[in-house]
Parts: structure tokens; C-alpha cells; sequence
């Protein structure tokens, strides 16, 4: 069953016309799947993963759709997707830190939470209490506010609440941005034990860190312009990468053990192009070191071989 | 806790002490002579009886010794509720004449004060969601807010008060009742009572209701609301939520605004002839009433001292924040 996004298309309205962030994207992500979403900024990839959830007031769904476990989501209708969220699509957002109202107690911001949504807090407390042990917080922070925690504890604190009703789609957007290398490390691990013991079914991961989403992604998708550019097996995307785009991105990171000093380290000339009347044909064109006359036609997103899907005329 | 009110008390009571102590100085520094002024109004017209009388006023006024020696007897006096004897109302005590004055003004404040508060703060949440709402009440907001509280005063009386003839618009009550715990009197000190609260909530309440508004859309904007609304809480809990902790910067709003409301009040006072103290720090100054005048504000700075430690208190309670703060010692 899994996650079905089917052709979508979501646009932030402006003065000066629709921004297309997001130009049609059609994938799927398999139950127990842990899948990367990478790409620079203004990607689209934040788009994405907020519009599997919940559409912000600029936002517009233009077209596709979304089916997850077989059931279609009302992405437009916020009150009936409400249903949805955080019992089947959950969230882990990139502002962890101040996610949690500041002058409530956590453990009662969590009832006042669970009971709005119809369930018994006293039901899901010892769940609450072991899923927070076992990411090394002790029952006791739920006497406490916000304030009272360290960023990395208030982390972990909405981690496990985010994932308290077992949702089937947990969305990580830059959990580890914020964080320093050694507690990058233990979130991510947490992400895979959440996937491992069943808390969530599957996962995207939404990041700019691909060394970081390697270690923990089954598979790993790559945007770019608001387009999909490559989704393949994490070792795949990483070893043989297929898309010019990802092979640039890939060569860009640096290199445990090697001197920069001595090799510069290069980066992907260019930018990307703006959103607002983005170019036709592949989006990647201007900068890529392989275009010819065939980038001008949109290459679509087929697979390559099992599993490996890319948008590129080279590719195929 | 402890060490933290230990230290506010330390605060607030020396701000009293400097406070007395301006009090005392301004009266002095005004130009004029209360004891000059009492000699010409009983219009002595033997020049020599003027040289015994004016050495019995100051006798009474306590203005024949050195200013140190005054300034000392001003304290002492002052711990024994004593403030000294009215120029303006002479023989009458300052203290009587304050006590007498003070009901009134504490009606017009206090209700004012809170009513406009609440309400403000209401309106401006209720303005946060609604458009139409909004529409109307963020320009109406912004006059009101804007008018100066004498001019709206003087708008009141002349509309509601000669034009319409609903409300009395001089007076704190009729002239030909005596103060008393009578129906007909309560009624009646009622309607004079109206227009000046009136002036002084509106312009209030336009304040109020602009800063919620500007705080409640700010708060459903903060982190914590994007995260509940992505989980699917209902709109009733964020707004409850976001309501609570945009109080907070209001409370200090209050707080804040207690010094100029208590000025407004004095200002209405005046244009309504209202027996309150603000009635009273007219009549003392232009009678250069200095034993009044100091008495007056001497109120009026406790008054507002008092307040402020009560919204102190407050906001320990409310703020887990501040509370967490202070077992660090700190603030």
C-alpha cells in the first residue's frame, strides 16, 4: 500500500503570478520504506512534504493527487483532512525547538492535544512514557515547560509525540538542521528505530544533508526546479547516480580523508532557474554540461532500470 | 520567590522614597507664595497686623524653619498620616479633603481601566479571525486610540450631554443632593458618573483592541500553531492557546499604561468637573495648595506603585517563564 502521489502540482500564489514550486511529481513510497527527498533550496522539497499534509493559505493544489493506504487524502478541505493528520500523516517539523507551546506544561499540552482529537489521554500515557525512555528522556519531562529543556531533549519530546498514534506516514522536514554533528547522528538513528519497531510505516526525510540521508534512507529522490530529477536505492543514488544533476550534487560533497587544499572542491556553476515562468524543456538544461538539442522537449520521469527512475533524455 | 519579591519590594520601595521626595520638591519650586495668597484673601487692610499673621501661617503651614528641617518634618508627618492642612480649603486637613475625593476617582479608574482591558482584549481577538470585523474595528481602533481624552470628553458631553440631554454633563452628582447611601443618590452619582467613564474606556478600548489583534495574528502565526495545526488540532485549542500567551505582552501593556491612564483620568476629571483628585490638583494649583498637591500625588504615586506590584504578581503567575527564571536568581 504505501504512499501514491499521482501528478502534483502545488503553487504559491503572488502579486506577480503563480510561483509553480512544485510542477507535477509522481511517485511512491512502499510501507517501511525510509525515503530522502535532497535538493537545494527552493527545490520544492519543502513544498512537498508540507502539501502531504497540510496546504499553508498561499499555497494552491493545481493538480494531483494523493493516496495513502488505498484512501485518497482531501488535501484541500482542511477541516476533513484533519482526520488525517497525526493518526495517518504526521509531522516532525524543522522548528522542533519552539514547536511546543511555551506556557503549557509539555504533558498537558500532549492531554489537551490527544483529547481534541478524540483520544483518551490516559490510555496513551504508559505508550507516551515508554516511547519517551527509550529515546532517553524520563517520564518527568512532561511536568515540564518548554523552556525547562535543552533544544535536543525538546527534539526528541516531538519526535515521539509526533509519531504517538502510530501514523503509516511520518514526514521529517530538516529534522537535523538545527542540530550539532553528534546529536545529527542519534536523531537519525531514532528515525530508523521509530520505522524498525513499527511507530511509522514509512517516511520521507526531507534534507540538503545527502551524506547524512545515506545512512539512513532505503531510497533517496532528488528535486530540482520544482521537478522530480532521480529516485533510486540510497547505494544507487550515491554510486550511480544517473541524473547530470545528482552526479554534480553527489561530486560536490566533500570526501572524508581528502585535502581540499590540494583538489578544490567544486561546486555546480549557476543557479537555478526562478519559479515564477520557469523555462520549458528540462529545467536543468542551462547549467548541465551534457544538454543538447533533445533538453529542449521535458524528458519525462521513467525507469531507467528496477527501481531507478530518472528525468533525463541521457539517462535513458 | 522569595528572593525575588525580596527584591522588587527593595525596588518599588525606593521609587517611593524618590517619588516623595519630587513630591515634595515640585510645590516648592512653583512659583508663588500659599501663605502671600491666604493674607490677600482675607484682605488685611492694617499693614501692621500683616507681619503677626503672616507669622502665624507659616507657623501652621510649617514653613518657618530651614528647608532641611521641613523636609523632615514633611517624612514624619507623612508616616503618621498626617499631610499637612489645605491652603485652598483652609482649616480643612488634607487628608479629609483627599479621602473625600478619592471614592470618585477610584469609581471612574478602576472600571475604566479593567472594563476597558477586557473588552479591548476580546474585541481585538475576535477582530484577529473575522474580516468584516476586522475591517471595523482596526480604523475604529486606531481613532479612538488616538484621541486625546479631553477632546473626546468634551465631543461626549456635547452630544450625548446637551444635544441629546441623556446624561448630566458637570458634577458628580446633582447639586441639590448631599452625598449619601440612598438609591436616588446612587442613581444619580450613576449619571454623572457615565459620560467621564465613558471617555476614558473608549479611548482605552481602542488601544486594547488594536494591540490583540496584532498579537493573536502574530501568535497563530508562531511555530507551536503551524505544529498543532499540523496535527490536526481544532482551530478552538490554538485559538485558546494563542489568546492566553498573547495576554502576556498585554498584561505588560497594563502595566505599563496604569501612569497615563491615571493622567487621562485627572484630564476628564477636570473637563466634567468631577470631584475627583485630578478636580482637586486643579483647585491645588491654582491656589498653590502645596500641602494638597503633594497629598495628591502622594495617592496617586501609591496608586500606581500598588498596581504595578499587583501586575508583578500577576505575571509570575501566569508566565511559567518568568517563574523558571526566577530560581536561577536572576531577573
Amino acid at each position: 500500500m504505501g504512499l501514491r502521489v499521482e501528478n502534483l502540482r502545488v503553487y504559491y500564489r503572488t502579486m506577480r503570478g503563480d510561483v509553480k514550486a512544485l510542477d507535477g511529481a509522481t511517485f511512491e513510497v512502499a510501507d517501511g520504506e525510509i525515503m530522502g527527498l535532497a535538493g537545494e533550496s527552493g527545490c520544492g522539497k519543502s513544498t512537498l512534504s508540507k502539501s502531504l499534509i497540510r496546504l499553508d493559505s498561499r499555497m494552491k493544489l493545481v493538480a494531483g493527487s494523493v493516496e495513502l493506504d488505498g484512501k485518497m487524502l482531501p488535501l484541500t478541505d482542511h477541516e476533513a483532512m484533519n482526520k488525517y493528520r497525526f493518526a495517518e500523516v504526521s509531522l516532525i517539523p524543522q522548528y522542533a525547538m519552539s514547536a511546543l507551546n511555551p506556557t503549557r506544561k509539555i504533558g498537558k499540552m500532549i492531554a489537551e492535544l490527544v483529547r481534541s482529537r478524540g483520544f483518551s489521554y490516559r490510555v496513551l500515557l504508559p505508550e507516551l512514557e515508554r516511547r519517551l525512555a527509550l529515546v532517553g528522556l524520563s517520564p518527568d519531562v512532561l511536568n515540564n515547560y518548554p523552556i525547562e529543556l535543552s533544544g535536543g531533549m525538546k527534539q526528541r519530546t516531538v519526535m515521539v509525540l509526533s509519531t504517538l498514534l502510530d501514523p503509516s506516514l511520518l514526514i521529517a522536514d530538516e529534522v537535523t538542521s538545527a542540530l550539532d554533528v553528534s546529536t545529527q547522528r542519534a536523531v537519525a538513528e531514532t528515525l530508523v528505530q521509530f520505522r524498525d519497531r513499527g511507530f511509522v510505516k514509512s517516511m520521507i526525510v526531507v534534507t540538503h544533508d545527502l551524506s547524512l540521508v545515506y545512512q539512513i534512507a532505503d531510497t533517496i529522490m532528488v528535486m530540482y526546479a520544482g521537478k522530480l530529477a532521480e529516485k533510486a536505492p540510497a547505494d544507487k543514488v550515491v554510486k550511480e547516480p544517473r541524473h547530470p544533476y545528482t552526479r554534480l550534487l553527489i561530486s560536490s560533497l566533500p570526501e572524508v580523508g581528502v585535502r581540499y587544499a590540494e583538489r578544490r572542491l567544486v561546486g555546480i556553476p549557476g543557479r537555478p532557474p526562478g519559479l515564477l515562468d520557469p523555462p520549458s524543456g528540462c529545467r536543468f538544461r542551462d547549467r548541465c554540461p551534457l544538454a543538447f538539442d533533445k533538453c529542449a522537449e521535458e524528458p519525462p520521469f521513467v525507469e531507467v532500470e528496477r527501481g531507478h527512475e530518472v528525468a533525463c533524455w541521457k539517462a535513458m | 520567590m522569595h528572593r525575588y519579591f525580596g527584591r522588587k519590594s527593595l525596588i518599588y520601595l525606593l521609587t517611593f522614597i524618590v517619588a516623595v521626595t519630587l513630591n515634595w520638591l515640585i510645590p516648592r519650586f512653583m512659583p508663588g507664595d500659599p501663605v502671600l495668597r491666604m493674607l490677600t484673601r482675607s484682605s488685611v487692610s492694617n499693614p501692621e497686623s500683616l507681619a503677626p499673621m503672616r507669622e502665624y501661617y507659616e507657623n501652621v503651614f510649617g514653613l518657618d524653619v530651614p528647608l532641611w528641617q521641613q523636609y523632615l518634618n514633611y517624612w514624619s508627618e507623612l508616616l503618621q498620616g498626617n499631610m499637612g492642612i489645605s491652603v485652598w480649603l483652609f482649616p480643612a486637613p488634607v487628608t479629609g479633603v483627599i479621602l473625600k475625593a478619592v471614592p470618585y476617582t477610584l469609581a471612574l479608574l478602576i472600571p475604566s481601566i479593567l472594563l476597558s482591558w477586557v473588552a479591548g482584549n476580546k474585541v481585538g481577538a475576535l477582530a484577529a479571525r473575522r474580516k468584516w470585523l476586522d475591517n471595523t474595528v482596526l480604523p475604529l481602533g486606531y481613532v479612538l486610540t488616538a484621541t486625546p481624552y479631553m477632546w473626546l470628553g468634551i465631543l461626549l458631553a456635547w452630544s450625548l450631554g446637551i444635544v441629546m440631554g441623556i446624561f448630566p454633563i458637570a458634577g458628580g452628582y446633582s447639586f441639590a443632593l448631599r452625598p449619601s447611601f440612598t438609591v436616588g443618590f446612587i442613581a444619580n452619582a450613576f449619571t454623572h458618573w457615565f459620560l467621564p467613564f465613558l471617555s476614558l474606556f473608549l479611548v482605552a478600548f481602542g488601544g486594547w483592541a488594536i494591540g490583540m489583534r496584532n498579537l493573536i495574528i502574530y501568535e497563530l502565526e508562531a511555530d507551536y500553531a503551524n505544529y498543532l495545526e499540523a496535527l490536526g488540532t481544532p482551530r478552538k485549542l490554538i485559538r485558546r492557546y494563542a489568546f492566553r500567551n498573547a495576554m502576556l505582552p498585554q498584561l505588560t501593556g497594563l502595566a505599563l499604561q496604569l501612569g497615563v491612564l491615571v493622567a487621562g483620568a485627572l484630564v476628564t476629571e477636570i473637563v466634567f468637573a468631577y470631584p475627583g483628585l485630578g478636580y482637586l490638583i486643579l483647585q491645588a494649583i491654582q491656589n498653590q495648595d502645596f500641602f494638597l498637591l503633594q497629598g495628591v500625588f502622594l495617592f496617586i504615586v501609591i496608586g500606581v506603585l500598588l498596581a504595578n506590584f499587583i501586575i508583578d504578581i500577576i505575571y509570575v503567575l501566569v508566565d511559567p517563564r518568568t517563574r523558571t527564571g526566577l530560581q536561577g536568581g536572576t531577573a
